[in-house]
């Protein structure tokens, strides 16, 4: 009688289809036919040619692309390294519970109610080299036109990025920090460690899971920041900033290639599959569902 | 014994506060300048002489329609995820066959594809749909791209629902459905608060899928407003910065009335 019961109690994979097929068919289905499509040559207008790895071998000797590649590999890491070890910190200072400290959290936070539009435009008008912020500073930097240059433009292109997600990473640093039982600390501090120390051995560990989930974020983010681009930089100056998925967006809606447009959108899908599956498997997220299983 | 105040701390965390203050204080400061007020003076002047025509030329440019298309396409994305989401994650927790174990996995790997590199198909599935230059050719993508996140989210919360709870439910008879509305749903409230806050932060920061799946003045949604604005108005710099603030102004009375709701949302969002 009991095991009847208790089957019939738990619900079948048939909650999940409604999902599963919503999910398929925006998602999963597009996924197929990407990769389908670089596999052509098409303008959008007539049908689609089959011409094999036509597209590839030409994405392969595309000095251009590399060059793209390049400069997506730069941005993420440098996004990584720049917003990382700051979120950490506040994250952390921010999980106290002093008055002070929650005043300026609420302060910190601001720049996540901009979306990345709002803040590229802010953005891009505050670096004017005429009227903006640098305008003001000529005396302490040497060239006002920060955009102007390759390095410049990357260097804006991360510190922007940083400026907009550093309070999101914070605050799932914060939420994790809060979570490190107290007793921990205790005992370190009975062992006579200090500040530092403590934040190494008890603090940084206790982290971990929430590292991954950050980091998988911020890749992600990063091999979809198309936005960011398009409104600060436009790609340039000339294709200097053009990463791939911008690349990709003016290869497909301005001159209308979408088989080539199809080979970077693979490509990133590539990339962003094999990122995270990576992390996924070095942190063993995806054993999570066996935790409360068969019970 | 740790409340020793940590000064060095507070320095950096001085610090950050002019780093992230001193951008939007230009945002503000702006904004509310005369155009020639602005090209003298810069946007780190002090604020003299206030004045609101920057925000009669952005609400005449018709951004109150994109900022309401924009409410619509949040409202109706968090709807469809939730919907969709809470099911999903329910049979992914509850459910036996080996079927719902390989769904939580599929989800996982969904949490990867960017919308980027999908969106040349995915534009051709919305057309052949019939929903181009729609709101819903905007609204059902974003619905799917945040699906992931919501069942990873939601899923977590309902992990912590203990097992004593599902077998005197069962015992009492309870069937799927009842089980998920009685117990699951009340008890993974805070789960489903926090993947309903980052689908409504997806929808409103889209750009990627207005722009493509989107034409007409209409269905314009804010960030592409903005976009707009910038090559109309791009000379008027005021102007543009008071659009920005514009574009903000609904969710920062959400975050001003429910900041508390807004934050733990989104700290949930990264999982446990």
């Amino acid at each position: 009688m009991r095991p009847a019961a208790a089957t019939q109690a738990r619900p079948g994979a048939a909650w999940a289809v409604p999902g599963l097929v919503f999910f398929a068919l925006f998602a999963l289905v597009p996924m197929v036919g990407v990769v389908y499509l670089s596999l052509t040559s098409w303008d959008g207008l007539s049908s689609p040619q089959f011409t094999g790895l036509n597209n590839w071998s030409r994405f392969l000797g595309d000095g251009q692309m590399w060059q793209d590649t390049l400069v997506t590999g730069v941005l993420l890491v440098g996004n990584i390294l720049v917003q990382a070890p700051i979120s950490i910190l506040l994250g952390v200072w921010s999980a106290g519970k002093q008055r002070n400290r929650a005043v300026l959290s609420a302060v910190f936070f601001l720049p996540l109610l901009l979306s990345t539009a709002a803040t590229a435009v802010m953005w891009r008008q505050l670096l004017d080299p005429n009227f903006g912020i640098p305008a003001k500073l000529s005396g302490l930097i040497g060239s006002t036109d920060l955009l102007g240059s390759q390095s410049g433009a990357v260097a804006c292109l991360v510190l922007v990025t940083s400026w907009q997600f550093i309070p999101f990473h914070t605050l799932l640093y914060q939420g994790a920090a809060r979570t490190v039982p107290e007793t921990l600390y205790q005992a370190a501090a009975i062992d006579g460690a200090g500040r530092v120390r403590q934040f190494f051995s008890i603090t940084l560990p206790q982290l971990r899971n929430t590292v991954v989930t950050s980091t998988i974020f911020m890749v992600v983010g990063g091999l979809t920041a198309f936005d960011i681009v398009l409104l600060l930089t436009d790609g340039g100056p000339g294709t200097d900033t053009s990463i791939l998925p911008f690349a990709m967006y003016q290869t497909a809606f301005r001159t209308y290639d979408y088989g080539y447009a199809s080979v970077i959108a693979s490509f990133l899908l590539l990339l962003a599959t094999g990122a995270s599956f990576v992390m996924v498997k070095l942190s063993g997220y995806d054993k999570m569902t066996s935790s409360l299983e068969g019970m | 014994m740790r409340s020793r105040p940590n000064y060095l701390a507070g320095i950096a965390a001085f610090a950050w506060l002019l780093i992230i203050g001193t951008p939007l204080y230009a945002l503000v400061n702006s904004a509310f300048m005369s155009q020639s007020g602005y090209s003298d003076r810069g946007p780190l002047s002090l604020p003299s002489g206030i004045t609101f025509e920057n925000f009669a030329t952005v609400v005449d440019s018709g951004f109150l329609r994109y900022l309401w298309n924009t409410i619509l396409v949040a409202a109706a994305t968090v709807a469809i995820v939730l919907l969709l989401a809470v099911p999903i994650s329910y049979a992914v927790v509850r459910g036996t066959s080996w079927l719902t174990r390989g769904v939580f996995r599929l989800f996982l790997l969904g949490l990867a594809i960017p919308a980027q590199a999908v969106i040349i198909p995915l534009f051709l599935i919305i057309n052949r749909l019939g929903f181009y230059d729609s709101l819903w050719g905007v609204i059902l993508p974003t619905a799917a791209f945040s699906l992931p996140v919501s069942v990873l989210v939601i899923s977590g919360g309902m992990r912590e629902i203990s097992v004593e709870l599902y077998e005197a439910m069962t015992l009492d008879g309870a069937r799927p459905g009842r089980i998920l509305w009685d117990l699951v749903i009340p008890l993974s409230r805070s789960s489903i608060a926090s993947a309903s806050v980052f689908a409504a932060l997806q929808a409103w920061n889209g750009f990627l899928f207005p722009l493509i799946m989107t034409q007409s003045d209409s269905n314009k949604l804010v960030t592409l407003g903005l976009y707009n604005f910038v090559s109309e108005y791009g000379a008027n710099i005021p102007a543009l910065l008071a659009a920005v603030l514009m574009s903000a102004l609904p969710i920062l009375l959400v975050y001003l009335f429910a900041r508390r709701a807004l934050v733990a949302g989104l700290m949930g969002a990264g999982g446990k």
